[in-house]
């Protein structure tokens, strides 16, 4: 693990700055450069002088106050708690004595997207040397304050202590001594031994729970200006759509409205879409003025797509051979023609919404020829880009806060939400807030793409995987790229061809072939991962039963065969038995109508096994009574509390997302636009138990927020035929036929 | 546009709005209140749920005129202090993730506690099904709502301030 040795990261790629505060405060800033791929841009080293810079991390006042800045935007993933636990772990320091502040968007922080569960493990390394160092300067003041050698020394409780009289010194009173000592070399700065931590790997209760309690302002609806407009923005409800002609002139007459005008937009379906805002005193008034607003479209070259025309037309495409490779090993043809039993079956699901529970939403003012953003956004760094090439701006022009975001789910890695707001402030003397309705937020999403999976398997006489054959008929866009503009799959459903179980059978071939679509696709809480999992490992268990083997043991037999690739065969079988463990793996246990399977899945660098236990009435109804999750995410827990949360939130999301939601496709629109046709897994249907294990091992942390959901669909799934002998191959679950008798 | 005096967490505000204006965006652009939350703005969510004389009501399906003096009480009103059973609950638990609709789950779930002071899990999910969690922390909510009845119990006066 050379490459996270901590002296030679920070050699390599960053530098501290300390400065002494006006008011006679720490001030400890921690830079990055921009060799590093994991912090992103070259940074600008800030001015001398400029002690009250944002470009800190961590500031202790002379009254002992300790303020870290949380960078990375709060999205539900808890890590305006969890990174400031890692600096405040190295600095020791009480954590009820932190203050914690969001940072706006700044170059200083580097890299401030919030995707890909890479918030932990991009920031991890650092964080701890950032306390660490801090610490250690503290920790020379005291001793030269006391005349000791440092030896003698330790930090602890906020203070430095001296071993032999007992002497104690709050950190607020070392202040002004560590001020002006200069930033040790890497070297010298020890990191505290995972075995002393006090804080990290406990339970802390979010940093934000009190503000959220007791209803304080906190996310970007939330946000109000003086003077402040309102605004809601219609766009075509056929994707790429483009506006005509509105009844504009009647719309401005309305009351409280003070201004209404088309949006051009650009033919980007994922940038900022034609419409027609309308600006107005309230949001009421604004959304009451969008009942009368009249719109005429060019509907566009899709507006003929229809769900049914894609399957028909995935059903033909999968009669010839894909039209790309993924992955090709052995002889797949000749595999399944000399296999014992040969096994065919076809996995289909619909497109999705992220639904997060804040609409989308962005407030904007456009002032002196720059923009200032208050947005919910994921990534504000890509927000400020767009911005800046689409109004041709520079970005030190633009100024993004940060706020926290009702729910992410990767919707708000997007920008169009932001364009939109920008391209209304522009034209309007004031600050003003795009609201979206639950309407625009569910037909304008960047949706999980559906998909269709045709699938052959053949067994060998032993009962082992002879043959893979997946063709895979996915949706896409015809989108820029390196090569030009060209057809891609959309954000989500591309598949990657080392996917599992890839590198575990020897005559194995994966195609794949995209069909073209109007539809704005974008990153879903594990994105691809989320669905394909339980494709596969469905088809798995399928096998398994063809085989007639207990499918916990087929799949430690297919880990043991791994041939190369990036999976780490022996942490998912570690992590596998010890879910079997965990739940006392036993299906034969179980009456018909009740069930236990098993499903596992690698993505965002987390290594992932649930065990779900199911109750299936006579009439067909799923119950999920039990599930217990094991969870490789390496070699340290940040907040025990905020980890298990991720991965609960992971399983009931995974198995709302297997039981409801579905978007149909009419006339190159969805038709489905709020919760009443679109639902959302609730209460009564969350289980009654789920039980997280962390498995610890020696690799480096990773992320919660994704890896979990992926297995939990082919979990439940593969437990629903252990109860009642019918195999879902369908999202969402309603459309398969559960009855038993 | 009319005018209305509403009565809002024991307080009096005079507003000037249209008479059809959900009290949903009266709490949340006219008076300020942003606690109680746009979600849907069709009661399918229950991100705005307020008490309407101690009764969860949708405040996006509630129009200003039908409101009158009635006493309203929305997130911010429960207890500033956040010292209801039902806050130190989910404090305690680390209950909300996003938290965006964790103030309409809290005014549902004291408004069930009032009226049921020892609910079994049954009663809880049965009361709480019209209020969605998209970050799913259903199990943490029926675990503080049962904590809160603890909480509550222990109290001589039902913790109610």
């Amino acid at each position: 693990m050379s490459s996270t040795d901590p002296s030679e990261t920070l050699d390599r790629r960053s530098f501290l700055k300390i400065s002494a505060l006006v008011g006679g405060g720490l001030v400890l800033g921690f830079y990055l450069r921009s060799t590093s791929s994991l912090l992103g841009a070259e940074i600008a080293k800030p001015q001398e002088g400029t002690e009250f810079s944002p470009n800190a991390f961590i500031r202790i006042a002379p009254d002992g106050t300790v303020t870290i800045v949380s960078k990375q935007p709060e999205i539900g993933q808890g890590i305006k708690t969890s990174l400031p636990m890692i600096i405040a772990e190295e600095l020791e320091v009480n954590w009820k004595d932190v203050k914690i502040v969001q940072g706006d968007l700044n170059p200083a922080y580097g890299n401030q997207g919030a995707g890909g569960s890479r918030s932990t493990p991009n920031n991890y390394d650092e964080f701890h040397r950032l306390g660490a160092t801090a610490r250690t300067m503290l920790l020379e003041a005291g001793a030269q304050t006391w005349g000791v050698p440092e030896g003698e020394c330790f930090a602890a409780q906020s203070a430095i202590h001296h071993r032999p009289t007992g002497r104690v010194l709050g950190y607020g009173g070392l202040v002004t001594r560590a001020s002006t000592l200069p930033v040790p070399a890497p070297s010298a700065v020890r990191l505290k031994d995972p075995k002393d931590y006090t804080l990290l790997g406990t339970r802390v209760s979010g940093v934000d729970n009190i503000k959220v309690v007791t209803g304080q302002p906190l996310f970007g609806i939330d946000t109000r200006l003086p003077g402040m407009l309102y605004a809601v923005y219609q766009k075509c409800p056929v994707f790429g759509g483009k506006v005509v002609s509105a009844n504009i002139d009647q719309v401005k007459a309305l009351p409280g409205v003070r201004d209404a005008f088309v949006v051009e937009g650009t033919s980007n379906l994922l940038g900022l879409v034609p419409g027609v805002a309308i600006v107005a005193d309230s949001t009421w008034a604004a959304f009451s003025a969008r009942k009368q607003l009249k719109v005429t479209w060019d509907e566009g070259k899709f507006a003929g797509d229809t769900w049914d025309g894609f399957a028909a037309k995935a059903a033909e495409i999968s009669k010839g051979a894909g039209a790309s490779t993924l992955h090709k090993k052995g002889d797949v043809v000749t595999a399944l023609a000399g296999a014992t039993k040969v096994l065919e079956a076809n996995y289909t699901y619909p497109f999705i919404s992220h639904a997060s529970m804040e609409p989308q939403n962005c407030t904007a003012l456009f002032k002196d020829g720059g923009f200032e953003f208050w947005a919910p956004s994921q990534n504000p760094g890509g927000g400020q880009e767009q911005v800046s090439k689409l109004f041709n701006i520079p970005k030190e022009k633009i100024t993004v806060h940060l706020t926290r975001s009702g729910g992410g789910f990767g919707r708000r890695l997007s920008h169009d939400f932001i364009l939109e707001a920008a391209a209304i402030a522009q034209r309007v003397p004031a600050p003003v807030k795009l609201v979206w309705t639950r309407e625009d937020d569910m037909q304008h999403d960047h949706f999980r793409p559906g998909g269709f999976h045709f699938l052959k398997g053949g067994l060998d006489a032993s009962g082992a995987i002879a043959g893979w054959h997946s063709h895979f008929v996915t949706f896409g866009t015809m989108s820029e790229g390196k090569e030009g503009v060209a057809l891609r799959p959309g954000s989500g459903g591309g598949m990657d061809g080392d996917q599992f179980p890839s590198h575990f059978v020897s005559n194995c071939l994966t195609e794949q072939t995209i069909m073209e679509c109007g539809i704005p696709m974008g990153p879903w809480r594990a994105p691809g991962n989320n669905i394909y999992s339980w494709v596969i490992q469905s088809f798995i268990d399928e096998l398994a039963d063809a085989a007639g083997r207990d499918p916990l043991e087929f799949r430690l037999d297919l880990l043991s065969k791994k041939m190369e690739g990036p999976y780490n065969a022996a942490r998912m079988t570690a992590v596998v038995k010890l879910v079997a463990e965990k739940a006392a793996w036993n299906p034969k246990k179980f009456p018909r109508g009740q069930g236990q399977g098993i499903a596992f899945h690698w993505s965002h660098q987390g290594y992932i096994a649930h065990v779900a236990e199911v109750t299936v009435t006579n009439d067909g109804q799923v119950k999920v009574d039990r599930v217990v999750s094991v969870c490789d995410v390496g070699m340290q827990i940040v907040n025990r509390s905020g980890a298990e949360n991720q991965v609960e939130g992971s399983v009931v999301d995974g198995i709302g997302t297997l039981m409801f939601p579905e978007l149909s496709l009419d006339h190159g629109r969805f038709t489905q636009s709020n919760f009443g046709e679109y639902q959302l897994i609730r209460m009564p249907d969350a289980p009654t138990k789920i039980e997280v294990h962390f498995l610890k091992s020696e690799y480096p942390t990773t992320g919660l927020g994704e890896p979990a959901i992926p297995p939990v669909a082919p979990a439940v799934c593969n437990a629903i035929f252990a109860a009642t002998g019918k195999r879902v191959r369908q999202f969402p679950l309603s459309r398969t036929d559960l009855r038993w008798s | 546009m009319s005018k209305y005096t509403l009565n809002v967490n024991g307080k009096s505000h005079a507003v000037e709005v249209a008479a059809d204006t959900p009290l949903l965006w009266v709490l949340r652009d006219t008076i300020g209140l942003v606690g109680t939350k746009f979600g849907c703005g069709i009661g399918q969510c229950g991100a705005c749920t307020i008490h309407i004389n101690g009764v969860p009501t949708r405040a996006c399906l509630t129009p200003v005129s039908t409101v009158g003096r009635m006493a309203v009480t929305t997130i911010e009103g429960l207890d500033a202090e956040a010292s209801h059973p039902i806050q130190q609950a989910w404090c305690e638990l680390d209950v909300p993730q996003c938290g965006y609709c964790q103030g309409g789950q809290i005014m549902t779930a004291a408004a069930l506690l009032k009226s049921n002071p020892a609910p079994t899990d049954e009663d809880i999910d049965g009361a709480m099904a019209g209020n969605l969690c998209r970050c799913a922390t259903y199990l943490r909510i029926r675990s503080g709502i049962r904590r809160a009845a603890d909480i509550a119990a222990a109290k001589p006066n039902g913790g109610a301030k």
